[in-house]
């Protein structure tokens, strides 16, 4: 069973309708024992980055899913600012994240000429893929996916660098380290894209 | 690089499809849900759903029929019509909407406006302005609900609407609607140089051209209602969304202008 972990950061019924649609079984929980027994987990997350904290902290959840994740090696999906809460921590706010991956997240900054770039990155984007990854398996040719945010990870370790995407200057749009995946970009709002890219954690991870 | 948004805006009337012409003349289209199938599996970039007649009924949003067209979708979706309270805002979001859009209660009260962005975030806010000429031809900001035009400059309601927090500016000419004469560029340019949000241009879309000098006047994104879902000079029903490389020959050479 997969469990999206639901901690009042947005909305997730679509990412339980698309992994229904692949065939994988999940429910929508916060409930620290279906967290606890969880196969793979998803941790979706729109919003700020110091509420994500707070709220994960304040359900009790926090040390489970580092236990999970660090001692288990269960599988888990970032989505957004479930991704960024991956790192060390956001410029954002003043809040510790999980700091699974060594990277930090920070505010989309533009050269002088390109201030005209518009914040948040809102639509749809290319990525291109820096290494293979079991999550971007027999994807469909010139990937696209959506997104919309305003922060974005900066790796320290190149070779969890999944993807790129360019927006002003390249940014990273998908990272892999181990049983820790993540995304930028809402697979669960891309169509065909973001549906091979679930099933792929649903089947592969 | 950033594809510019080509955005269905559909419009429900009593929980049918339909399409008016200068806001006026509703003709039936067909079921929203059987629609929204359709425009998903032609995996159009976001879709807007307005229902046209849920502020004058008073009854709010008909969240059971969002609630089936939540489920249809893997895209970007918007509603707007009939929002008044943060908690029905909040329904619609927890419905598979990402984008609330909010029209004759921005009118009304901006604090609304200022309120949802604050819990929900600007990137879901959505103001729609309906644009009319008045009879020296300069536009003014309409209501639909009672069909008066506003004494507020539009220029000063845009800043207005942007400084209140929206993410994104719905700018909707009533004159256009409809007719397929293309957008009224002027006011695209007028309204997208006096805000940084988003400006996604709406009404009057014919052919793919009308498109591309939508966002060479300025448009972030670019939406149509008649466009995607009439076909022909007869205007026979029949859901249509471009391919993707008819949309990049058009779009590719102003897209830089979004980088």
């Amino acid at each position: 069973m997969i469990v999206v972990v639901d901690y009042g950061m947005g909305n997730v019924g679509s990412i339980l309708n698309m992994i229904r649609k692949t065939g994988g079984s999940a429910i929508i929980s916060g409930n620290l024992k279906d967290v606890e027994m969880a196969e793979k987990l998803v941790l979706p997350g729109v919003g700020a980055f110091d509420n994500g904290v707070k709220n994960l902290q304040d359900i009790g959840l926090w040390d489970i899913l580092n236990h999970k994740v660090c001692k288990n090696k269960t599988p888990i999906l970032g989505i957004c600012l479930g991704m960024q809460l991956f790192t060390d921590g956001s410029e954002e706010g003043n809040l510790a994240g999980f700091g699974w991956v060594k990277a930090k997240t920070i505010r989309f900054r533009f050269k002088e000429d390109a201030r005209q770039i518009k914040i948040p990155h809102m639509g749809w984007n290319q990525v291109f893929l820096k290494k293979s990854s079991p999550i971007f398996q027999e994807m469909h040719k010139e990937p696209r996916f959506y997104f919309v945010h305003s922060y974005h990870l900066i790796c320290e370790e190149e070779q969890d660098v999944v993807s790129v995407t360019r927006y002003g200057h390249e940014f990273v749009s998908a990272i892999q380290k181990e049983n820790i995946y993540a995304t930028q970009f809402h697979p669960e709002k891309s169509h065909k894209y973001g549906l091979q890219l679930i099933r792929n954690f649903v089947e592969v991870c | 690089m950033l594809a510019t948004r080509v955005i269905p805006c559909l419009l429900l009337k009593n929980g049918g499809l339909v399409k008016t012409v200068r806001f006026r003349n509703p003709t039936y289209i067909g079921d929203p849900i059987n629609a929204v199938k359709i425009f998903n599996d032609k995996e159009v970039d976001e879709l807007m759903i307005l229902d046209i007649i849920a502020t004058r009924q008073g009854k709010g949003p008909d969240f059971d029929l969002l609630s089936r067209i939540g489920r249809e979708a893997f895209m970007p979706m918007g509603y707007g019509g009939g929002i008044r309270t943060l908690e029905e805002a909040k329904r619609i979001l927890s419905l598979n909407f990402e984008k609330i859009i909010i029209n004759a209660q921005a009118l009304e009260n901006l604090g609304f406006v200022h309120q949802l962005a604050k819990v929900c975030g600007s990137q879901s806010v959505v103001v729609a302005i309906d644009v009319k000429k008045d009879s020296l031809g300069r536009p003014r900001v309409y209501g639909h609900t009672d069909g008066q035009t506003r004494k507020i400059e539009l220029t000063t309601y845009a800043i207005q609407v942007a400084n209140n927090g929206a993410g994104e500016i719905l700018l909707n000419s009533v004159d256009r609607d409809g007719t397929f004469n293309g957008y009224d560029l002027n006011l695209i340019r007028m309204v997208s140089q006096v805000v940084n949000i988003p400006v996604v241009a709406l009404g009057g879309a014919g052919q793919l051209k009308d498109f591309a000098q939508a966002v060479q006047s300025g448009a972030s994104a670019v939406a149509a209602g008649s466009f995607f879902v009439f076909h022909g000079k007869h205007r026979a029903v029949l859901i249509t969304y471009p391919q993707k490389d008819e949309l990049g020959q058009v779009l590719r050479v102003y897209e830089g202008l979004n980088q």
